[in-house]
């Protein structure tokens, strides 16, 4: 809740609206406390009295009666009902949504079917109707009032309720054994009260507008009785001779519906969770670069080389150190794999090679990263755009997120070539076909018009893939691209992977938490953990001979086809969070081999011949062997 | 000895919904007959690439989903009731991504609650020992009650998750995809910890999961899923080592293992059949380097070959 207000005050509007209303909620609240006239006494010798006269400070209407009084009476009139209608319609069109979204199939057919036609009549004159039905009356205005707004609150809930009737903690729900009703209101309600919420906090100010308005036509409540719309239509015969009648109610409105909106905006803007993740914050083009010391030079060979690279992630006062220092470098023609686990910063260390990594909260604090001699860490952004998949090129895991559902494919290749060279739209398409007949897609000629939708996921990775060859690339930095492929399609992208880079020479990142792939496909490994490189070298060398314990220990604790059936030697714990590393060994809290002094300083990443081990106490050769 | 579970010609065909004008269309069908027994205290993987209907299966046996056709037996008694409640205390789920099957806005106390008051009528003291029993047996803090699912990490929730299935006191869990969800460490500790209370409680599993390596890590026999169909069913070390199915020689051939050279065991690019128009006989003909006229014409059934494996197909192959 404080966390709720705090963002809430964070919106300068939000915050306005709900002082204004707080105000006109309080004086309407003690209206009747105040030594107000009343507001139904005629006085006709006092017409038109104009404002800030002596004992009217808002003057008097056609019968004489005290505008400031009826004001302050019609705003806590209209007010009621305008909140008493937003309710009555909330609770019943979450009921209908809820119960159409749950049980889903031909309920959800007629109710909602009923709701469309509620729909299909224009929101006045179906309010008219009801009250020309029921009779004029402020009761029989919030009727129609909440009768008309139902449906919108109906659909808008349906929706919600549907995607979450069919979360897997629902079918959980319903093995512990608890029956439908109860889990409608147990499991489901709770989940769809914020969203319920939103939708009034945004509808509030409308209903006050409909129920003025059907005052206004005299449908509402009935004379003497005062309400800010009934104000305005008495009004309305004096409208140029006397305006004050009319601008003192209307005045009101508009400050109501103004502050209940931007109340209501900043309501869900605080509670939308897609909204506090900072969905709507955009992301720079390109990282952030904050650094303190000067760029160092490469210290190691190859097309691309990183070096004590450092990036963090700023969250208010913490800061996710997810990179930590990490020098790499990878030839043409070589496969360079780094793996680790979930969180040990090896995607965020590919990202900032580009400046790919979101700021905020990412920044490059430190190091530096090479490409064929040139510090691209805070080259300019349209350095870095002329470099971006010409030069260095991403694949990533799911190619159904990074292709665009509404294009076809072959317009995706095109458009891919065309923001580095231009290119006429034949020549553009042959090259598009070649691209998808180097990464072997049966049909390149009728596939090149397919959408991405309409292809399997083995061929849309390989459409990915053809995407990051387009320009021809020197390195290709490949994101975990085939977790989400099952093994026999994955079988073939990673020889399409390993065929490629023997062919045109590419230099290839592979990011991956598989040792079979890795041991597979890439030349060398680093592996890495809590933000760090912990051993580096040969990949045959690593796998035959891990030197250091957690390499050890994560290639023990995954099962091997072939193996038959064992118990497999799992770390215990977990890895630190990168807010709050510990001196010393990131992995001495799981380790076996731990000694007083690995927690005391840092430890450097030791070389001897082509690899490289961080480790104070390695596990000796002949062990690793074994 | 009565089967912990036994299934009988189980299938599910998906209805595609009438259509305005026109013969009703055919349904998709994502199990088809499939007929299975798991002996108690027995783990029995079930493997198969996305699609497969592995899911579809394991959603059947909760009562999560109704069967088309079929039985299902559990310990000599049947169960035709679709009420979730009845199935509950009999047999239990585990799902494969632990955040997800926590609801955000319970806390861990209230979960684990739920299926203790509800299928065992426990008052609040019982439920409190329970609770700490289970969480003893899980190795998790009993401080971690009070709080909500998202402060927990992938391993702790999946632990949790077990728990809850645990707590329903059922003797079979079906596992989907426990550990598909975590990282390669977590899920070694997810594992160890599923062997420790199958030997400690007698319990049965069936396992489901896409990663070979893993099933035969854990299981004592493995069926394998072709497009919605048993094709392959057989001893643990046997299977993936001496295959019969072709199918289940593709897979084995293309799980990744270090030291093996890096080939495509299909080299050209084999299409997928479509669920909505399948092919006809056997399904995994257009990809098979054995298939001949007969496959295109009949459906192979489920044979057993010489050491107890079976396989549907017309060519077995050899193994070994």
């Amino acid at each position: 809740m404080r966390a709720f207000l705090g963002l809430l005050a964070r919106n300068r509007l939000a915050l306005a609206g709900l002082i204004v209303m707080a105000l006109v909620v309080f004086f309407a609240l003690i209206t009747p406390l105040l030594p107000l006239p009343d507001p139904d006494v005629t006085n006709t010798s006092n017409r038109f009295v104009p404002p800030f006269s002596e004992g009217a400070l808002l003057g008097t209407d056609h019968l004489g009666r005290d505008l400031l009084s009826r004001l302050m009476w019609g705003t806590r009139l209209s007010l009621a009902v305008g909140f008493a209608a937003a309710l009555i319609a909330a609770t019943i069109g979450a009921a209908i949504g809820i119960i159409a979204g749950y049980y889903g199939g031909r309920t959800d057919n007629i109710i909602m079917r009923g709701v469309d036609m509620l729909m299909a009549f224009p929101y006045i004159l179906l309010a008219l109707a009801i009250v020309a039905a029921l009779g004029p009356g402020l009761l029989n205005a919030l009727i129609a009032v909440a009768a008309v707004n139902i449906p919108f609150f109906a659909r808008n809930i349906r929706g919600i309720t549907v995607g979450i009737a069919n979360k897997e903690f629902v079918d959980a729900a319903r093995l512990s054994g608890m029956s439908d009703a109860r889990i409608i209101l147990t499991e489901i309600l709770p989940n769809v009260i914020p969203v319920i919420v939103i939708a009034m906090s945004t509808t509030v100010g409308w209903m006050i507008l409909e129920t003025a308005g059907l005052s206004f036509l005299g449908l509402g409540s009935q004379p003497p009785q005062a309400d800010l719309g009934s104000m305005l239509g008495e009004a309305r015969s004096a409208l140029i001779t006397n305006p004050h009648t009319s601008i003192v109610p209307g005045m009101m409105i508009l400050v109501i519906v103004m502050a209940i909106n931007l109340l209501g905006d900043g309501v869900r803007d605080a509670l939308d969770p897609r909204l506090k993740s900072g969905a709507l914050n955009r992301p720079l083009p390109a990282t952030l670069v904050a650094r303190d010391r000067k760029p160092v030079e490469p210290k190691r060979e190859g097309i691309l080389t990183l070096t004590d690279l450092e990036t963090q992630f700023r969250v208010k006062d913490r800061v996710y150190r997810a990179v930590g220092g990490v020098t790499l470098g990878v030839r043409p023609g070589e496969c360079l794999g780094i793996i680790g686990e979930s969180g040990s910063g090896k995607s965020v260390t590919a990202l900032s090679v580009m400046g790919l990594v979101a700021s905020p909260p990412g920044i490059v604090t430190g190091g530096s990263v090479h490409l064929e001699g040139e510090d691209l860490i805070g080259a300019p952004y349209r350095r870095l755009r002329t470099l971006r998949g010409r030069k260095v090129a991403y694949i990533f895991q799911d190619p159904l997120a990074t292709l665009h559902p509404l294009y076809r494919i072959g317009d995706q290749l095109i458009e891919a070539i065309s923001a580095h060279r231009a290119i006429s739209g034949a020549e553009g398409r042959a090259k598009a076909i070649e691209l998808l007949e180097a990464v072997r897609i049966p049909n390149a000629a009728s596939r090149i018009d397919n959408y991405p939708h309409e292809l399997s996921g083995g061929m849309r990775q390989r459409v990915g893939i053809a995407m990051a060859l387009a320009n021809d690339p020197e390195v290709i930095i490949a994101d975990e691209p085939t977790t989400a492929l099952d093994v026999t399609v994955q079988a073939q992208i990673l020889s399409l992977l390993d065929d490629l880079r023997r062919e045109r020479g590419l230099a290839i990142v592979f990011i991956t938490h598989d040792f079979g792939v890795v041991g597979q496909l890439c030349d060398r490994v680093a592996v890495m953990y809590a933000g760090r490189i912990v051993e580096e070298g040969p990949t045959r060398d690593i796998l035959d001979t891990p030197r250091h314990p957690y390499t050890a220990r994560l290639m023990a604790c995954v099962p091997e086809l072939g193996g038959g059936r064992r118990r497999l030697e799992a770390i215990p714990g977990l890895p630190p969070a990168v807010n709050d590393l510990p001196p010393g060994c990131a992995f001495a809290e799981r380790c076996t081999r731990v000694q007083p002094d690995c927690r005391k300083g840092d430890i450097a990443l030791e070389p001897s011949g082509a690899r490289a081990v961080r480790c104070l106490h390695p596990v000796p050769e002949q062990e690793a062997a074994e | 000895m009565t089967a912990a579970l036994r299934l009988e010609d189980l299938s599910k065909t998906f209805p595609l919904g009438r259509r305005l004008f026109g013969p009703e269309r055919p349904g998709v069908r994502a199990v088809h007959p499939i007929s299975l027994e798991v002996a108690p205290g027995e783990t029995l993987g079930i493997v198969g690439e996305s699609g497969c209907g592995k899911s579809t299966l394991a959603r059947m046996l909760v009562g999560l989903l109704e069967p088309t056709t079929g039985t299902i037996e559990i310990e000599g008694a049947a169960l035709d009731n679709a009420d979730p409640a009845v199935f509950g205390k009999r047999i239990q789920y585990v799902f494969q991504d632990p955040i997800s099957s926590l609801n955000p806005r319970k806390t861990i106390r209230q979960i684990m609650d739920a299926p203790l008051k509800l299928l065992h009528g426990m008052d609040r003291a019982a439920r409190a020992k329970r609770i700490s029993e289970i969480f003893d047996m899980v190795s998790l803090r009993e401080d971690f009650l009070d709080r909500y699912p998202h402060e927990f990490s992938g391993g702790q929730a999946q632990r949790i998750g077990i728990a809850r299935a645990l707590a329903a006191e059922a003797r079979i869990l079906i596992l989907d995809e426990p550990v598909s969800a975590l990282d390669v460490s977590v899920q070694a500790q997810v594992l160890n910890l599923l062997a420790e209370l199958k030997a400690e409680l007698g319990l049965t599993y069936l396992f489901i999961s896409h990663d070979l390596a893993v099933v035969e890590a854990v299981s004592d026999r493995i069926a394998v899923l072709y497009f919605g169909s048993l094709v392959e069913l057989g001893r643990a070390e046997d299977v993936f080592r001496a295959p019969r199915h072709p199918y289940t020689k593709l897979l084995a051939d293309s799980a990744p293992v270090v030291g093996r050279p890096l080939t495509a065991p299909e080299a050209r690019e084999t299409e997928l059949p479509d669920p909505l128009n399948p092919p006809t006989g056997c399904a995994f003909r257009a990809r098979c380097p054995y298939a001949t006229e007969r496959c295109a014409k009949e459906v192979p059934r489920l044979e057993t070959g010489g050491a107890g494996q079976a396989a549907a197909c017309f060519h077995p192959l050899n193994g070994g």
